[in-house]
Parts: structure tokens; sequence; C-alpha cells
């Protein structure tokens, strides 16, 4: 991260507005007559020249762009140990196979026969899915983990209605990811919260006594936001099926255990993947993800048209089937994301995807073995892929989790995610992922005991942290007191 | 912490002072610390009828949303629109300036505690 | 070991030997032995020349719409991409990066998505826009659903012109289904555009919105106007969604007429078709609606030396804070496919976009005019409607057929207009762009007047 620039870089709607346009990006020209749109389309609904975008030159707006990227902190830059968001090196290979032009330069709509190599990837994907998952089938079309949780909850909802069975409620953690619950909603369904016992793992009896007749099933992330692994998860899923209810899993951590345990097993009735987690597909400062969604037996009647369906060598695209709950999405899937997945499924193989969850494991457990006892653990179950230290003791000082997250990008390392889950007070969640070298996880655990120390011997220092970034600590109150969401001009 | 006298409470941490056949309507200051520095504060539309114990609005942070409540059933005379621009009046001066809303009582009201018993319920509370 | 792994083997050894473990197992001791398993059914690791060897000739069975003379839209639109955008897209910094969860090592994603922001907002002719949403499709359902937050208890119908893209419609059934939301379908008048009346009192007093495409599914555009009147007049929101975004460089998005909201798909700015995805969902409304959007915000806000910067905000709508009461269960959007759209609008300038719409509009009209010179059996289904860059052209057979048989004598001619049903003639839907060269024209012109004979 370079430090401030002497100049902040300026909107581009405040570049040169007085001094005229320049060549903008050349268009094609000259092949067909030009037309006045007065003559053509409905006069009040043409608008006047845009004004709203200055016309520069194509050097002044990669300038632009690429000095707004020396602002942002990035994978490649270091470790950036979000817990839950699994931030791992996003190989290159898998970027070039997305950009090749016979998957670029598809038009969704030509017939199929002229797509078959789509087809056929999709196809093939949703098989290293289901080997994966030890799960009956897969749908590709969510476009993100949370779409996927929606997609696997109107599922269950079907097959509910399917046999007259109106449930009207969802158990869901204490320590679930925000999406649950609200994925929950949109399927038309109260969320019931079902706290965490001791060890951060479902309470049993709670369970017991809340699942009955009018709950729909529970929504289980496998392991858990603390990560810890639901270790009753077959009986978990045996009780919810014998009172009539679905088992959904929520595979964001999916990647601490693949090649070792299978969801399949567990019980697991739906479950979405987020490619951009295990599968190392970029994040992209904030998406596209994908979330496809893997099923057992009972729910794949309830699938997501339009499905690829195979008929000897030859692939289709299927858009009609009565018992499906119908499209999520428009056209198909993220697809170029489903290359990049496929491509680092292919380029990992089945002895490099077992190597990743171990060697995430490891290294997770490697930050604990650091920070414990400079760093409050809450819930001291046995870690796989992440780790949730908090800020009780530096909160003695003084000193929040967010004081520690400013600091860290003063040593050049993005925070772990802080205050989630919920339920562990001054979060501060840590995922190292499979990717780094040990010598820089063992750097950012050095990095965060000198803060621990700072803690108690310079407070003040961490909290008006960061010191060293491209901008100070931002105003968030004043943001979302007086929202300014839009440049106006003056 | 500040707990005035004069003011009645509730568990869900509202105050009330009555004045003739209303009451105002805030929360307190350990409600207020609670929550951080209030950027948004939705309000109920005046007029609107209210059980005691119902939902009158919600208080926004930059990071939490908290819900309060009626501690009387009755209807909405007044909401402070102070608020709408100033909603740091909340932080700043929970008890006066920062109240949310008078109701015109109509019936009884859930049981409220005067400043010790809620000084008391905030220490059993662990707070 | 493999080289997307940072853990060698003996870097294994000594963090087991500092954990006290003689073997990675038992790190996996809390996984029930009743779900392990200890092999994956898949291939060994490909190397990266067999990777992309295998890639590429996955790619080769595919045709690609610049391979032949095509004239596909439907919802997705062949436009110039520049190499600029793919360039700045490429940048570690922006895609090997997240949320901009912490905003003073997030300013480069930040202030792209306020300009995104920016720009939509004023495409929309509206106040503000989020951040983007999945797709058209998606965005669709969201304006949906927040019409219907805000007349809650009130108004239970959505209303929409079955001239909305019959692929966004199925995608809000499924949603509204699930929540007792009503979806009433109202066909086009005999000229191809919905009847604002109609569309009022299709759902008496109970609709939440009025839903409309411009231009429509069959390449028309609505009267924007009379549209918004008639759903003010019902008490409903106006929504306006749109499939090619490509036409708001010439057309005035719906807020200036009165929409509430207007929202769509914005694959036209700057992605590649992709198969489909990833698109871009974008989302516009009126300032006093902001605390119900859904998605992500960027607002401009100041740092501890008072100087610029821009952070994410009003994030209590969002399911990390509100859970099952919040406004939308997104998290991950499209926030890549954002950047592209910001750098694409950027690099075209505000006269760009308008060359290029009009460069569009050009090509289909010359398109329309060469076809209908073939004379009959081809016709346009809706002759006196005004169409941005597609037109619905009817001939001697269906459109599957049509489109079959142009396909085997090498040229996409359109898609077919009935493919998810529908109440308009059964043809072709032909897109042109100024992508369109006239030697493609020529070839459509020529296939189809071979069909014809």
């Amino acid at each position: 991260m370079k430090p401030r620039t002497l100049h902040d870089e300026p909107l581009i709607f405040e570049r040169n507005p007085e001094r005229g346009p320049r060549g903008t990006f050349r268009l094609p020209a000259g092949e067909v007559p030009p037309v006045d749109p007065r003559a053509t389309l409905p006069a009040e609904q043409l608008r006047e020249p845009l004004d709203l975008l200055p016309d520069l030159g194509e050097l002044e707006v990669v300038q632009h762009f690429h000095r707004l990227s020396q602002m942002n902190f990035a994978v490649d830059e270091g470790l950036y140990p979000l817990g839950s968001c699994t931030m791992k090196y996003n190989p290159r290979v898998c970027e070039r196979a997305c950009r090749l032009e016979g998957f670029t330069e598809v038009h969704p709509l030509e017939p199929d026969g002229h797509v078959q190599g789509a087809l056929e990837l999709m196809w093939e994907l949703e098989r290293a899915l289901v080997a994966i998952t030890g799960m009956a089938a897969v749908t590709l079309q969510p476009a993100a983990g949370a779409h996927g949780e929606l997609t696997g909850m109107l599922m269950i909802r079907k097959a509910l209605a399917a046999r007259g069975d109106a449930r009207q409620a969802v158990i869901i953690p204490d320590s679930a990811h925000g999406t649950n619950p609200a994925s929950a909603t949109f399927a038309g369904y109260r969320a019931l919260e079902i706290a965490s016992g001791p060890d951060g793992t479902v309470d049993m009896a709670a369970l017991d006594r809340m699942m009955d007749e009018t709950v729909a099933g529970i929504m289980l992330t496998v392991p858990n936001t603390l990560g810890v692994f639901e270790h009753r998860i077959v009986e978990i899923s045996r009780l919810v099926h014998e009172r009539g209810g679905y088992v959904y899993l929520d595979g964001a951590n999916l990647n601490a255990f693949v090649g070792r345990a299978l969801p399949g097993l567990m019980g697991a009735d739906a479950l979405h993947i987020n490619l951009h987690k295990t599968f190392s597909t970029p994040h992209g400062g904030g998406g596209p993800g994908a979330g496809p969604v893997a099923v057992s037996e009972a729910l794949v009647p309830y699938l997501p048209v339009p499905r690829v369906v195979r008929e000897g060598d030859a692939f289709r695209m299927v858009w009609e089937d009565e018992r499906s709950i119908g499209p999520m999405r428009g056209f198909y899937a993220n697809f170029l994301v489903l290359v990049r997945a496929l491509a680092y499924i292919r380029g990992m193989g089945s002895d490099g995807l077992r190597e990743m969850s171990e060697a995430a494991v490891l290294l997770a457990n490697l930050v604990r073995r650091r920070l414990e006892g400079a760093y409050h653990l809450q819930y001291e179950a046995p870690t796989l892929h992440e780790v949730v230290f908090d800020d009780t003791f530096q909160k003695e000082h003084g000193v929040t989790n967010i004081d520690i997250a400013k600091r860290l990008l003063d040593h050049g390392f993005h925070p772990p995610t802080v205050s989630f889950p919920l339920i562990v007070h001054g979060a501060l969640m840590i995922e190292p992922t499979e990717s780094p070298s040990p010598e820089e996880v063992e750097a950012f655990c050095e990095a965060m005991l000198a803060i621990a120390r700072e803690a108690a011997e310079d407070p003040e220092r961490l909290r008006t942290a960061p010191h060293g970034t491209p901008v100070r600590r931002l105003d968030e109150v004043a943001a979302a007191r007086s929202p300014v969401l839009r440049w106006r001009k003056e | 912490m500040s707990v005035p006298n004069d003011l009645r409470y509730t568990r869900t941490h509202e105050w009330v002072r009555e004045e003739g056949d209303t009451v105002v309507v805030g929360i307190t200051h350990y409600a207020q610390e609670q929550l951080g520095e209030v950027v948004y504060v939705e309000l109920p539309e005046v007029g609107r009828t209210l059980d005691a114990g119902e939902e009158l609005g919600t208080l926004e942070s930059v990071k939490a949303v908290s819900e309060f409540f009626s501690p009387v059933a009755g209807e909405v005379a007044e909401v402070n629109e102070r608020l709408d621009d100033e909603p740091g009046l909340v932080n700043d001066d929970p008890y006066g300036e920062g109240w949310l809303v008078k109701i015109t009582v109509s019936g009884d009201g859930a049981e409220l505690m005067d400043a010790a018993a809620y000084e008391a319920f905030l220490a059993e509370e662990g707070h | 070991m493999h080289p997307w792994i940072g853990v060698g083997e003996a870097d294994r050894r000594r963090i087991l030997d500092e954990l006290g473990l003689d073997s990675v197992d038992a790190l996996f001791e809390t996984v029930p032995a009743a779900v392990r398993t200890d092999r994956l059914d898949l291939p060994p690791a490909e190397d990266e020349g067999r990777l992309m060897a295998s890639m590429r000739a996955l790619s080769g069975r595919n045709t690609t719409a610049a391979a032949v003379p095509s004239f596909l839209g439907a919802g997705a639109y062949r436009h110039v991409q520049p190499s600029a955008v793919d360039a700045v897209l490429s940048r570690a910094e922006f895609f090997t990066s997240y949320t901009p969860y912490q905003p003073e090592i997030s300013q480069g994603t930040l202030q792209a998505i306020f300009e995104f922001q920016t720009v939509i907002a004023g495409l929309a002719g509206l106040d503000v826009a989020n951040a983007s949403l999945y797709d058209g499709a998606t965005a669709l359902v969201e304006a949906a659903l927040m019409s219907h937050r805000l007349l809650r208890a009130k108004r239970n119908t959505v209303v929409v012109a079955e001239t909305v893209h019959p692929m966004y419609r199925r995608v809000l059934e499924t949603y509204a289904g699930a929540l007792g939301i009503a979806v009433v379908t109202v066909p086009p008048g005999e000229d191809g555009r919905t009847d604002p009346g109609r569309l009022a009192a299709a759902a008496g007093g109970d609709a939440c919105c009025l839903v409309v495409q411009s231009p429509n599914f069959v390449g028309i555009v609505e009267d924007l106007p009379a549209v918004a009147e008639a759903a003010h007049g019902a008490g409903a929101m106006a929504v306006q969604v749109v499939a090619e975004a490509a036409s708001l460089g010439i057309l005035h998005g719906g807020g200036r007429f009165g929409f509430d909201i207007v929202c769509g798909e914005a694959q036209s700015l700057g992605l590649p078709l992709g198969f489909g995805g990833p698109h871009l969902g974008f989302f516009a409304c009126r300032e006093e609606h902001k605390r119900q959007m859904p998605g992500r915000l960027v607002g401009q806000t100041v740092d501890a030396d008072g100087r610029r910067g821009f952070c994410l905000t009003l994030s209590t709508r969002e399911q990390h804070i509100r859970r099952a009461k919040a406004t939308s269960n997104i998290c991950s959007n499209h926030g890549l496919m954002a950047l592209a759209a910001t750098v694409f609008m950027e690099l075209l300038g505000g006269s760009g976009l308008r060359a290029m719409a009009l460069g569009s509009h050009a090509a289909a009209e010359e398109t329309k005019r060469r076809v209908l010179m073939l004379g009959d059996p081809w016709r346009l289904a809706y002759p006196i409607a005004p169409t941005f860059d597609e037109f619905l052209l009817v001939g001697p057979a269906p459109g599957e057929e049509l489109a079959r048989r142009a396909a085997e004598a090498g040229v996409f001619a359109g898609v077919p207009s009935r493919k998810w049903g529908g109440s308009w003639p059964d043809g072709l839907l032909v897109a042109a762009t100024e992508t369109t060269r006239a030697g493609e024209i020529r070839a459509l012109v020529e296939v189809l007047g071979r069909i014809g004979r």
C-alpha cells in the first residue's frame, strides 16, 4: 500500500469541466446511414446530450483507475485473513481460462447445438461438485451464497408444499451469518434463533424443544462461524428429519473439509457452495460470486430451471419442469465464474483439494497457537479453518477490536473480520486460508502480538490508527447521518 | 450513570415523564450509550394508537439497530421532529432535547420502575 | 505439494511439531467418523498447459457471436468492448480484494462505486442508486419487493406488463410466490405497447407497483409519462425495468417522468455476453426511499483530517445488521461488474454513450428497412411502434424454426419471440447494435430471403 499520494484523486466528474471534450473511445462508424431519432422515437423521451460524464482521452481514464487501485489493499498485497470470507490466492490460469473468446463472446440464447462446450462445462462442474459434496445433484444458478440460501429454502418450501405441509419457521443458530435469517424471511419463513451451547455448537436440548411440526427445518453452518465443527451433525439431521423438517447446510466454510467429510453423509438436504471461497474465484471488490446449491434426492425434483441435461453425447438446456421452483435469475448462472471454478478444480485435482483443506486448518491452528494468551478466546473448542478471538484483554486499556483492526493496516495486513459472529463481543475472526506461506502468517501473528503490547503501553496510538494509509479513519457517523450517495454539480 | 429521580423506567430502557394526560418517552442514558452514536431515528406517525409494549420505532447507529417500545397504551400525540436532522440529540441529551415521542394515555400502562428500581435493575442485569 | 498452497511438506511438519501433533488427522478429530471420507472421486491435477488445452477445447465447441453474423438480443447485447476495461479489471488491487468493509484501505473500490452510483442515478433520472445487484431479473424482483414494503399491509399485488422480459417475470413469480404476493400480468395492446389505463386497473386498488420494461421485450419504447401518471393515479409505485441499458444514451430514464424506481440490466455497458453471466443489476430510486433500498451503498464522508473519503453507509438496512428484517438478503453483489461499467462509461464519456445509442438505433433501423424490402411473407409484428435497437419480425414459420434454419445457414437471425410463451406474434426478435456491420445485415437479408422463398 502506497501512502497517501500528494494529490487526492478527483472524481471523474471533477476533471477538466471547462476545457471541452477530448477524443473518447472510438466507436464503429460508417456501416449504416445515420438516423435522426426525432423522426423515429417519442420526442418527449429523447434526452439532450449527456452532460453526466466528461469526454476524456483513454490515458486519463486509465490513470484515474490506476491511481484508485493504488488505494486498495488486495490478496496479492499481503495477508488478508478476513474470517468467513476465505480470501485465498486467485490462480492466474483461471483468469486466463475464463477470458477465452469461446466463453466470453457466447450469447446465452444461441441454439443449444452451438453452445455444447458451455453446456458440457456446466455439466462437468455439477458432477465435480456432486463428487465433492456427496449430494445427489447441483444447480449452478445462484449468483452468490445468499442467493443460494434462498434457492435452497425455496426448494424446501416447495417440497413441504408438495406434501401439503405448510410450516412457518426455520431454526437458525445465533452464530449464523446474517444472510441466513434474511434468506429465511425472503423464503416466507420466520427465523427462530437458537442459542449456541457453551462449546459454540447447537444446544441439542433447545433444538429438541423447538423442532416441531410448525418448523420447516434448520439452517446450519458447518463448520460454524466460530470455526467449530458441529460434531452432533448426524443426530441433529436425524432429529430434524424425524419431525418432518429439512436440513439446510450453509457451505460457506466447505473449504475446511474438502476430501475429508461429505455433507451428503451429514444428512443435508441442501447446501450452497461459495465458489468464490472454496474454489477461489476472485472476490472482485464485492462480487461477482457464485453460490451453486447441492441437494439430496428429496429435493432434486424442485431444482430451479433452466437445467442442463445430457442426452448421449449432447447437452441441452431444459426450461420447463412443473415441479421446479422456477428460475432464480436471468439466464443460467454466473458462467464466467463457473469457468474459473472448474479450472481451479482441475488445476488442484483430487489430492490438491484435500491438501488445500489440510493446509487451511493447519495455518488457522498456527494462528491460534501463536495468539492464545495475548488475545482472549471465548470458545475453546478445536479450531478448523478459522479462529475467533476477541478484545476482552485489550478493553481493559480502552482499546477495541476496531482499534486493533485499524492498527493492523499500519503493519501492512488486512484486518480479520470484526464484530462477527454476534455471539462474541468484540470479535476478531481470523482465517488465513491455505495460500499464504507460514512466514507471512507468522509475520501477521507478530504484528498482532505487537499490537497487544501496544494496547497496554500506548493505547492512544491504537485509538487513532491507522496512521499510514491513504486516508485516516473515516467518519462513518457523519456519512450515515447525512448521506451523500452521489456527486452533484455545485 | 445518570438516572434522574423524577422519571419512571421500563425494562427495555425507555424513560417516561408524565405531563397531565400525556407522557413523554425517551431512551435512557444507559441505552444510548449501549447503542453508540445515533444516526437515524424512525418515529411513529402522529395519531397512531398503541398498546402498551408495542414497538414505537427504531434507533440506528452505524452498525446496530434497536427498537423502542411504548410504555403505555394510547395515541401518538407528537414526535420529536428535530431528530430528523439532529439524531445525535438522543446521545447528547437523552432526558431532555433527545426525547422521542409524546403519547396521550388511554389506558393502563405496563408496570414502570422508579429511578431506584431501575438502577437496581441495571445492577442486577450486570450493567 | 501444490503451487497454490503455501505450506510445503517441511512446513507442515514444523507446524505440527509446534502444535504438538503427530499428524494432520488430529486436527479433524471433531469431524464425526460417520461423515468422513478419505478420497475424492475427481481426476488428478492438471498442469497449466494441459489445463488451458482442455479449457480451450471446451471453449472451441461454442460458436462465438462474433464469429457469425449475430442479431441475438433479448436481454444480452453485443456492444463494443474497450480493451482498457478488462485491463483495469485485471488489476489485482481490484479483482483480488473484497467488499470495502475497511474504508481506509479500500478508497479505490469505494470511489469507483461512488462514481458508478452517480452515473446510474443520472441515467435513471433519479436521486440515488445502489452499488449493484446480480442482474436485471433480480433487480426487478428487488424493486417489486421494495414497493411492497413501502405499501406494506395495504397493497399485495405486483402488476407487470407482459412485455417485461418473460425471464424476469418468471423470476419474479419464483420470489413472490413464497411471500404470498400476487403477480398480475397485463398483455400489450395491438401496437405492442402497454395500455397504462389497463395496467392501472388490473389490480383494482391492490397494486403496490406497476412495472413496465422500456424498451420492452419486443423492442418497443413504452409511453413512460402515461405509465407513471397511471401508477400514481392508482396509488401505486411506478417501476421501470431496463434490459438494454444502451438505450439510456438517448432515452431518458423513467425518473424524468416520475417513476419511483428505475432498475435493470447493465450488461450492455462494457460486459461480455459470457453465456449469460455475470451480468450487472442496477437499481435507482428516490432519495426519500433510500432507507428501503436493497444492497450496498457507498457514501461520501471525511477522514480524521477532514479530507474527503468514501465508506459503505446506511448499512443498517442490510442482512449483517438487520438479519431477518433486512431489506434484502443480498451480501456479495456484482462489484467487479459495476467497476467494468464505470470504466466503460468513463472511456466513452457522455458523447460516447450517446453515440453508442444512436449507432445501435441506426443499425436496427437499417436492419429493419433492409429486411422489410424482402416483402411478403416478412413483416413487422408492430409496424408503427417506435423501437430502439430490437424489433419483432414475423416470417413464414414459427420463430424457433426460423432461428434454427438461419443458424444452419450461418446466421444468428434472432431470438424466437415465444421461447418463453407470450401473447405477441410468433417470430424473431432481431437486435442490432453499433457493432453490427453492413455485411452482417446483408448476410441476414440473404438468409431470410432464402428461408422466405
